[in-house]
């Protein structure tokens, strides 16, 4: 059985969704930044890195590894003590004020008693479109509908937000990310404590948003679904051990790196796999539940996509 | 029937003398405005606020009266201070908010009882403390007007704003808001308004002006924009309620006004249509006839999946 949000999301985004014209190219580009907590942890020391359009960028590490202080420094909520960050070429906080940037951080920080209904916090996304008094306009409601459908959240729009599940949280902050119509999307492992049938439906949105010209950086741990959707990798540790294409920086070599001996590691090969003399092995990585595959000569291996939506 | 119109008459007797119709007037759109400010402060956690505030103008008044200026500025100066200290010591401490707005407070209102004791005949201390709307002068009733005229004009065109930033900093930020400095404004605005209620009131049922009105919407409603417009009706009829009883039980207004307060806080708590006390024990009740329901649905289904089974 075909879902519902699956088949929306297979459509190209609509109008409202989609960024207004006349606009400036989404890039960001990290210069050696430094940044460090009061406490005085440098959680990301001389980190480098470009990011173009159209693209979706996976940044993988381990816990701690500074993703978060990453993306909040992107962010401009903490500030580099050495290096900058441009954005679209512009300084952050003059990026954020043109509402450049949208974020969906990794937990959200907000009061769930709050008495604002699903539909409101969406509509917060649009208040950089609007006119000082916040009054929403007909393309902001529309925008808001669109993007409560896309995340599969539109029969709980009337509730108040602190009466949903986790995931179904999750969705509605994704949700108000997309009604943004940001130029780049930052997203702190959106993919924890969601369902499967969600992260294909946000893969999908993600897609549909990298056509449209946009640029997203995603933070994961599900190792498996990086090749599958993300063109460019980022691999992480406190600093930038690779970044690139996704099928020449996710090797076994670069993840074994960037995490040390905490994945598990398990290969299949010769005798084990094979009845006679092939030369090609099954390599499984995994740190959760989404194994990586790589499948055939020794480093000539290839990505084997998980098979998403409809088998599972 | 010369009972009735002698009725009539009594109850009409307050609207015969100016500085009654004046008390009600000015207790109304001061109820009105701390019924406003009310919403934010009782979703911030901040409800002592109001009441640190009011006994942190002393001093300013003390000073004032020493010094010759209007009591308002002195009011307000040493307010505005006060409420800065405590947001400024809690960014350097990370000590709790209560524990900090505590130790602002009592030294303020430390300070400000040293210096009517070393000056005792400079300021009329009981009527801070206990308010006396009824013997207000012209020149009071300009100043009140005027606070909360200018507070109810940045609060209609900010209010969205306001709760953004104190619903989501973070994401206030990412829309271009600056949290921080609205966060000021608020402070700025609700230490004003104290000082207008301080006139009504007094200083020791401020609390009362600033928490209840707004704690009683929010169990009427699960959005913002309803519980302020709740907030503010309960808060202005209240308030005149208050100010026109109190002419039968000379002068007691601020005492009437919490009273009344108090009693519509208590039949939301009891009827409120979602959140009160009826309401959920009503859902209890359709939840276990639900239960029943259920149970026979479930093994409905089970029926036909035998049936399917045995045809199959
Ligand atoms: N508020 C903070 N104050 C001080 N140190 C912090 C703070 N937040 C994080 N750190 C430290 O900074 C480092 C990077 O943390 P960060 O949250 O960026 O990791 P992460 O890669 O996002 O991890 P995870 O996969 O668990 O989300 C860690 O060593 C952490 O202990
Ligand atoms: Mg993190």
């Amino acid at each position: 059985m075909k879902s519902r949000v699956l088949e929306i999301h297979s459509e190209t985004p609509a109008r409202s969704l989609s960024a207004p014209s006349g606009r400036l190219m989404p890039s960001i580009q990290v210069n050696n930044i430094t940044v460090s907590y009061t406490n005085g942890v440098a959680a990301v020391r001389n980190a480098s890195f470009k990011l173009g359009a159209s693209t979706i960028c996976a940044l993988v590490g381990v816990n701690g590894s500074g993703k978060s202080t990453l993306f909040k420094t992107l962010m401009g909520f903490l500030t580099p003590s050495s290096g900058d960050v441009r954005i679209a070429g512009l300084p952050v906080n003059t990026a954020l004020k043109r509402g450049l940037v949208a974020y969906v951080p990794q937990s959200e920080d907000v009061d769930w008693n709050f008495p604002v209904l699903v539909e409101d916090v969406v509509m917060m996304g649009r208040y950089g479109h609007m006119s000082f008094l916040r009054m929403p306009a007909k393309s902001d409601r529309q925008a808001v509908d669109e993007a409560l459908e896309r995340v599969g959240m539109s029969d709980y729009r009337k509730r108040q937000i602190g009466e949903l599940s986790g995931g179904q949280k999750k969705r509605v902050f994704l949700a108000r990310a997309l009604a943004q119509g940001s130029e780049i999307i930052l997203l702190d492992e959106p993919f924890t404590g969601v369902d499967v049938k969600t992260e294909s439906a946000i893969i999908d949105l993600l897609r549909a948003m990298r056509d449209d010209g946009r640029l997203m950086f995603v933070s994961t741990h599900n190792l498996g679904s990086v090749p599958d959707f993300c063109d460019q990798v980022v691999l992480f540790n406190k600093t930038v051990l690779a970044y690139g294409p996704t099928a020449t920086t996710f090797t076994e070599a670069n993840l074994a790196e960037a995490f040390g001996g905490l994945l598990r590691h398990v290969r299949l090969g010769g005798s084990d796999l094979h009845d006679d003399a092939d030369q090609r092995r099954v390599t499984v990585l995994t740190d959760d539940e989404r194994p990586l595959v790589l499948y055939g000569e020794r480093d000539q291996e290839k990505h084997i996509k998980p098979d998403r939506g409809g088998a599972s | 029937m010369m009972l009735f119109s002698a009725v009539i008459d009594l109850l009409l007797e307050p609207f015969a003398y100016q500085y009654m119709t004046k008390a009600i007037w000015v207790s109304a759109l001061v109820g009105a405005v701390c019924a406003f400010l009310s919403c934010y402060l009782i979703l911030k956690g901040w409800a002592l606020m109001g009441d640190a505030l009011a006994h942190s103008v002393v001093p300013g008044v003390a000073l004032a009266y020493l010094m010759g200026l209007p009591y308002a500025l002195g009011a307000f100066t040493s307010g505005i201070i006060a409420a800065l200290g405590i947001s400024f010591v809690r960014r350097l401490t990370m000590l709790r908010e209560d524990a900090v707005i505590g130790l602002v407070f009592t030294t303020f209102f430390a300070i400000g009882l040293l210096i009517v004791s070393i000056n005792p005949t400079s300021v009329n201390v009981q009527s801070i403390v206990l308010g006396n709307i009824l013997a207000i002068s012209d020149e009071d009733v300009v100043q009140v007007i005027i606070i909360a005229a200018i507070s109810l004009a940045i609060l209609g065109l900010k209010w969205k704003d306001l709760m953004l930033a104190f619903f989501d900093d973070s994401h206030a930020r990412s829309v271009g808001l600056n949290p921080w400095r609205l966060r000021v404004l608020f402070f700025v605005l609700l230490s004003a308004c104290t000082v207008a209620a301080l006139q009504t009131v007094g200083a020791v049922l401020v609390i009362a002006m600033v928490v209840t009105p707004g704690a009683t919407a929010y169990l009427l409603t699960d959005r913002f924009g309803v519980m302020i417009g709740l907030a503010m009706i309960i808060g202005a009829t209240t308030s005149a309620l208050g100010a026109y009883l109190s002419f039968f039980m000379d002068g007691a207004t601020g005492g009437l006004i919490v009273v009344f307060q108090t009693l519509v806080f208590l039949a939301a708590f009891v009827f409120a249509p979602k959140h009160g006390r009826l309401a959920a024990r009503r859902a209890a009740r359709a939840f276990s006839s639900e239960v029943d329901a259920g149970s026979r649905e479930e093994n409905a289904v089970k029926r036909s999946g035998l049936e399917e089974e045995t045809t199959a």
